[in-house]
């Protein structure tokens, strides 16, 4: 459905991407995971046939996003990350607004319908300027969604909702995505682990990596880190759990806590708890750290440059 | 006529869908009428006109021996008609575009299944039509003069002429303007740049007319925009050079915001 190939786009001396790959199958929900900057929205909006790219080439449902950009048009419902309304129509108005734009007959039905889809038709006739934050993102999702397009794109669909509306839009997307082919992108990793098949990382306008999220975590966390805190000597402490085996990069911090990492797969912490016991510790805490999506693309860039020095 | 340049010009002008345009004509006619701006500008028109038609009616009135046998004509108000479209198409065009660029809209429609030139087509078209109801109304003082006031009734031809002639400069200024607005994402510059263009266009570019000589003061003399209106269909004569420079304007205008919109794509 989505074939990229090569994908390079500048903007003035700036490159904002580089050589992208990537494709996308019908029926599948694909991730853009990456950091702001990182030229998701810049790659959005050349699949969306918003703007034409510096070098390469991109189809769209079979159709080249330059040289047949309407038709390529005609198939995308896009959603972009400022979402795109009219404050002075309702949302009827401008749902029925798109729908003719797109000659769908019956538009102003079809306006209605698309309206209940998003669970917005009680207030078809309210305008767009005093909707909520979350209601707008709906009125914006209905309208990429109201040509009943081959491939939807989504620019950051999420942003700015509160967490009762960010579970609505995420089960509304993995809804729509059961037929259609899904880009979505997304800052946020648990998000993607919950509505994609595939996951995208892209970092500095290239992608570092591309798999499902099962996979990815799998790869990303091959360690695990620890924070304890204990009441008394913890220096003695740090000095025990590094004889530990399995147990790797000990730091005693200066708030008196220690941190420790271990291989994933091999979870040492009965042992580490044994030890502190034995010790005739007070165990106040132990905890893990969660991988922030910072570290994780610190670490896929790191990867990246050992990978090339080796090669 | 065959050259592969007017052959992808005839195509692409085919393939132009007169319904893309027609909606955000549609779209962008019906915001006028929430539009505080369009309201004065209309109110504005209106009553100026209404009172030169007054003031000319009160001395035609006062002169009426000298005047007898003479028909009353409506060049006055058209003549005035002209002057305020100089003043008011820039406050109906300055945010045609910019403000869709500016609210990001802009992205949407040209995401949406539209060709750059529909866009900008029916921007112009959107705001031709507003202008063109303003004219309509204004029909009423004619109409008043001809069946209420005057016996034999008004000059019909002239008023045809004039009225074409105002139609044509408000549909070239608003193409230019909408041209205009398409290079702005602010619509405050924009209206102020559309402004000195019809300010350039309507006085002062006729300027070297009057001081060269010869063919250079022929090709002033064209490009003067008040002279192909107050000297001539304000005079009641409808010629084709006066034509083909108000559809000249047009044809740059609209040139100029497609280019301005598909220049927004590059960058």
């Amino acid at each position: 459905m989505i074939q990229v190939n090569g994908l390079t786009k500048d903007y003035g001396a700036r490159r904002a991407i580089s050589d992208l790959t990537f494709d996308a199958e019908q029926g599948e929900i694909v991730g853009f995971l990456g950091p702001n900057g990182a030229g998701k929205t810049t790659t959005m909006r050349i699949l969306a046939g918003y703007m034409p790219p510096t070098d390469g080439t991109a189809t769209v449902a079979g159709y080249d996003v330059v040289e047949e950009s309407l038709e390529v048009r005609k198939r995308v419902g896009y959603l972009p990350e400022t979402v795109p309304l009219y404050s002075d129509m309702t949302a009827l108005e401008y749902l029925k607004f798109m729908a003719d734009l797109r000659h769908i007959p019956n538009s102003k039905e079809r306006a209605y319908e698309t309206l209940e889809r998003v669970n917005l038709s009680d207030r078809a006739d309210s305008y767009i300027g005093n909707f909520s934050k979350g209601m707008r993102q709906r009125v914006g999702l209905a309208q990429a969604l109201i040509h009943r397009p081959e491939v939807l794109i989504l620019d950051e669909p999420t942003i700015g909702l509160d967490p009762a509306q960010v579970v609505e839009m995420r089960s509304v997307i993995r809804e729509i995505g059961k037929d259609r082919t899904v880009l979505l992108s997304t800052h946020i990793l648990p998000e993607a682990q919950q509505i994609c098949d595939r996951v995208l990382i892209i970092n500095k306008g290239s992608i570092v990596a591309e798999d499902t999220p099962e996979n990815l975590q799998s790869r990303l966390v091959g360690s695990q880190r620890v924070v304890l805190r204990v009441r008394g000597d913890s220096d003695g402490l740090s000095a025990k759990i590094t004889k530990i085996k399995g147990v790797r990069d000990v730091d005693s911090k200066p708030d008196g806590s220690v941190e420790f990492e271990f291989a994933a797969g091999q979870d040492i912490r009965p042992q580490v708890a044994k030890t502190i016991v034995q010790g005739g510790y007070d165990l106040l805490e132990m905890r893990p750290i969660g991988m922030s999506l910072e570290e994780i693309f610190l670490e896929l860039t790191r990867d990246n440059a050992s990978g090339k020095k080796s090669s | 006529m065959n050259s592969p340049a007017t052959m992808l010009l005839e195509k692409n002008l085919r393939e132009v869908s007169m319904r893309n345009i027609w909606t955000i004509a549609k779209r962008e006619y019906d915001h006028y009428f929430i539009s505080p701006i369009a309201y004065v500008v209309a109110f504005m028109i209106l009553l100026t006109i209404g009172i030169i038609f007054a003031i000319n009616i009160y001395f035609f009135i006062q002169n009426a021996f000298q005047s007898f046998g003479q028909t009353p004509d409506i060049s006055p108000l058209t003549g005035a008609f002209a002057f305020l479209l100089v003043l008011s198409v820039p406050a109906l065009t300055m945010r045609l575009l910019s403000d869709e660029a500016r609210m990001g809209t802009l992205e949407l429609l040209l995401t949406a299944p539209l060709r750059d030139f529909e866009l900008v087509a029916g921007k112009w078209l959107g705001s031709f039509l507003f202008i063109l109801t303003i004219v309509v109304i204004t029909l009423v003082y004619p109409i008043i003069l001809n069946f209420v006031l005057v016996d034999p009734g008004i000059d019909q031809q002239l008023m045809l002429s004039s009225y074409l002639g105002i139609i044509l400069v408000a549909a070239a200024f608003l193409a230019l303007g909408v041209g205009i607005s398409a290079l702005f994402t602010n619509q405050v510059a924009a209206f102020f740049v559309t402004l000195s263009v019809f300010v350039f266009l309507w006085w002062l570019i006729g300027f070297p007319a009057s001081v060269l000589q010869g063919s250079a003061s022929e090709v002033f003399q064209y490009l003067d925009m008040k002279t192909h209106f107050y000297n001539a269909l304000n005079m009641g004569s409808i010629k084709l050079a006066d034509l083909v420079y108000f559809v000249s304007l047009i044809a740059l205008g609209l040139f100029i915001g497609t280019t301005a919109i598909e220049t927004r794509r590059w960058r």
